[in-house]
């Protein structure tokens, strides 16, 4: 019999803990089948955070560490040193990685550390029940925002892929969906050529992935997905924002130009 | 071996350097800055890593991640920094990694100052993050016991796998003194398959997991209580505790740190007006030398504690003699530093008071 799907090796047996139609599993997923078609599952050290994915280190089959509350980054930066031929990620929600974790993140991606983070954008705080996050849309209704975000009162949501790209030591930094089967292909394409990129040492990578809390934003998983595409994508543009691997092609060309005249 | 005349804080980098420490991690801050600055010098001259974090928090976060991949790895820092690691620290205990935090200490609370203090004993004695915990805390009283006892921090540290602090005051890591700097320290590294270096023999070892979570709270429960024995066994295999004319003596002062020297020459000039007294130095502040206090009581009418402080160590002293002899107290803060002749008068007051 042919076998037309096979489970990731770079996932264990156990059951994931997140709720049923949260695409925090889908991205696990897509994490494992990278990190197995590289064939570097051997060499891959992965970070969990603190948040719904602070078990992760149940779920990818590779050695793990959990990090404090938004350290991931820096966690990542002390084994990453230790071990530079290894391939060192960190698994992020947007509480984590972009309130709490704020420093660590910048600063990693500031020095150009060899490492790829996925950073799970969901517009709230899952595990803790449902409080607004930095990336809360404006008028959305969280626990802590019982009359929708005011940006008044805390600004405007945090984008972080286009603030992260715009420093020196990122050398891949994406925004993702995956709302949708294609979505799902490119998140699968740009979360592959991040680590392919950390391991060929060009810096920081990142990989921003819009993700649902259908649990959170009392919604069923359908609607979540539609809530993705027609609130969160028109504020956070799908798209790379920081690609070496283009920025040398278009570098060469501009010597190559520049020679002709 | 060489005889170096070296600063406290050059002493403790390059002893670390000396007993294997490839990885530093930190920040600015003074009264340690030596360190750091020394670290980032060497460190690429034998082949480590210094790198200079963005904070204290993410400073132990990289020590964290460093220690949980295998290495041996050090952070520095002085009272405002070493709050902020607290954090890390807790995670360090929680997930049973070895590794060196020295505390060159400053006066507080708050931005205090930067002159020498020991006002950071009980956040070192008592835990100081969240959680049930102690750790190992190691106070030398000269630039060659700095260097000696950083060095064996690292052993201890991987022995138990835990974190070790090295707690100094701003004056040791200022004073400049001459060591003795082998080429190598004695270095006993175990084994470390629970490591994150990349799961590539999976026969050879379990999937390594670096995590201080235990959701279920019996489990919890069974993880805590292996840390209180590991903490019952490093208290009744590590204290480590100098005492000077205490056989005889009716009085006994209690000091630790550069104090002790102030301590050490008051004791010896009120032997010259004939008091009999004696001098107890703890070198481990935890775990605590109470058998060695208690030993001293035996003799001793009087104690009497001397801080840089407003009294931190002389609960320890309270809690081992449990009320069976009188205890007094002298100290000085902010970065006030008793002299000799203030704590002669207080030795001339609690001997009167024996009479
Ligand atoms: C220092 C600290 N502060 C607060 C918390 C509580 N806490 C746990 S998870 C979490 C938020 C996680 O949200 P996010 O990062 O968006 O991830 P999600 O759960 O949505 O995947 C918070 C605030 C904590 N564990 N530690
Ligand atoms: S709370 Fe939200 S983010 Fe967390 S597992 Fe459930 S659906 Fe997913």
């Amino acid at each position: 019999m042919a076998v037309v799907f096979e489970k990731t090796k770079a996932l264990t047996d156990a059951t994931l803990s997140y709720c049923p139609g949260c695409t925090h599993g889908i991205i696990h997923r897509l994490v494992a089948e990278s990190i197995d078609e590289l064939g570097v599952m051997e060499k891959s050290i992965g970070v969990a955070p603190v948040g719904c994915a602070v078990f992760a280190y149940d779920f990818f089959n590779i050695d793990m560490q959990q990090a404090a509350h938004g350290r991931a980054p820096a966690v990542a930066t002390g084994i990453k040193r230790v071990h530079p031929n290894n391939v060192v990620f960190t698994y992020q929600g947007d509480g984590d990685l972009a309130s709490i974790g704020m420093a660590e993140i910048v600063h990693a991606a500031a020095r150009g550390e060899k490492i790829t983070t996925i950073f799970v954008n969901n517009a709230i705080y899952g595990m803790t029940g449902g409080q607004m996050a930095p990336t809360t849309l404006v008028g959305q209704v969280t626990t802590t925002s019982p009359y929708g975000r005011n940006p008044e009162l805390c600004g405007m949501p945090v984008r972080m892929a286009e603030m992260l790209g715009g420093l020196a030591g990122a050398a891949y930094v994406a925004r993702v969906s995956v709302h949708n089967v294609r979505a799902v292909n490119e998140a699968k394409r740009a979360i592959k050529k991040a680590f392919e990129l950390q391991i060929a040492g060009k810096g920081f990578t990142m990989v921003e992935v819009l993700s649902t809390c259908p649990t959170n934003w009392g919604m069923n998983p359908v609607e979540a997905l539609g809530w993705v595409e027609s609130n969160m994508i028109p504020y956070y543009p799908l798209g790379v924002f920081k690609d070496v691997s283009k920025d040398a092609v278009l570098a060469s060309k501009d010597v190559s130009a520049k020679e002709a005249n | 071996m060489a005889k170096l005349l070296m600063k406290g804080n050059e002493a403790i980098a390059e002893a670390a350097i000396r007993a294997g420490c490839r990885y530093f991690f930190g920040y600015p801050i003074t009264p340690q800055n030596q360190i750091p600055e020394y670290m980032s010098k060497r460190m690429p001259q034998v082949g480590g890593t210094f790198l200079q974090a963005e904070s204290e928090v993410a400073a132990i976060n990289m020590v964290y991640g460093a220690a949980g991949a295998g290495a041996r790895v050090m952070t520095s820092s002085s009272g405002p920094g070493i709050s902020l690691k607290q954090e890390g620290i807790t995670y360090i205990v929680g997930a049973e990694l070895p590794c060196v935090i020295v505390n060159i200490m400053r006066g507080g609370p708050g931005l205090g100052s930067i002159q020498p203090s020991q006002s950071d004993y009980f956040q070192a004695t008592r835990g100081g993050g969240h959680g049930d915990y102690n750790m190992p805390v190691l106070a030398p009283a000269s630039v060659a016991e700095a260097a000696e006892l950083t060095a064996k921090a690292f052993d201890l540290a991987d022995k138990y796998r835990t974190p070790v602090l090295v707690l100094g005051d701003g004056m040791i890591g200022q004073m400049m003194e001459p060591v003795d700097m082998p080429e190598a320290f004695p270095q006993t590294v175990p084994e470390k398959p629970w490591a994150t270096v990349g799961w590539s023999d999976k026969s050879a070892r379990p999937r390594a997991v670096v995590n201080s979570l235990y959701i279920d709270p019996k489990v919890l429960e069974q993880h805590n209580i292996r840390l209180q024995e590991k903490y019952v066994k490093i208290a009744a295999e590590q204290v480590q505790v100098a005492t000077e004319l205490t056989d005889d003596a009716e009085i006994v002062l209690v000091a630790y740190g550069t104090m002790s020297r102030i301590a050490r020459s008051a004791v010896r000039a009120a032997r010259a007006e004939g008091i009999k007294v004696g001098l107890i130095r703890p070198i481990t502040l935890w775990p605590f030398p109470s058998d060695t206090i208690r030993q001293a009581a035996k003799t001793a009418e009087r104690f009497l504690v001397i801080e840089m402080s407003a009294g931190q160590m002389i609960e320890d002293v309270k809690l081992a003699l449990n009320g069976a002899r009188p205890v007094g107290f002298y100290g000085r803060m902010g970065g006030m530093v008793p002299s000799v002749d203030e704590v002669l008068s207080e030795i001339r007051k609690t001997a009167r008071k024996g009479e």
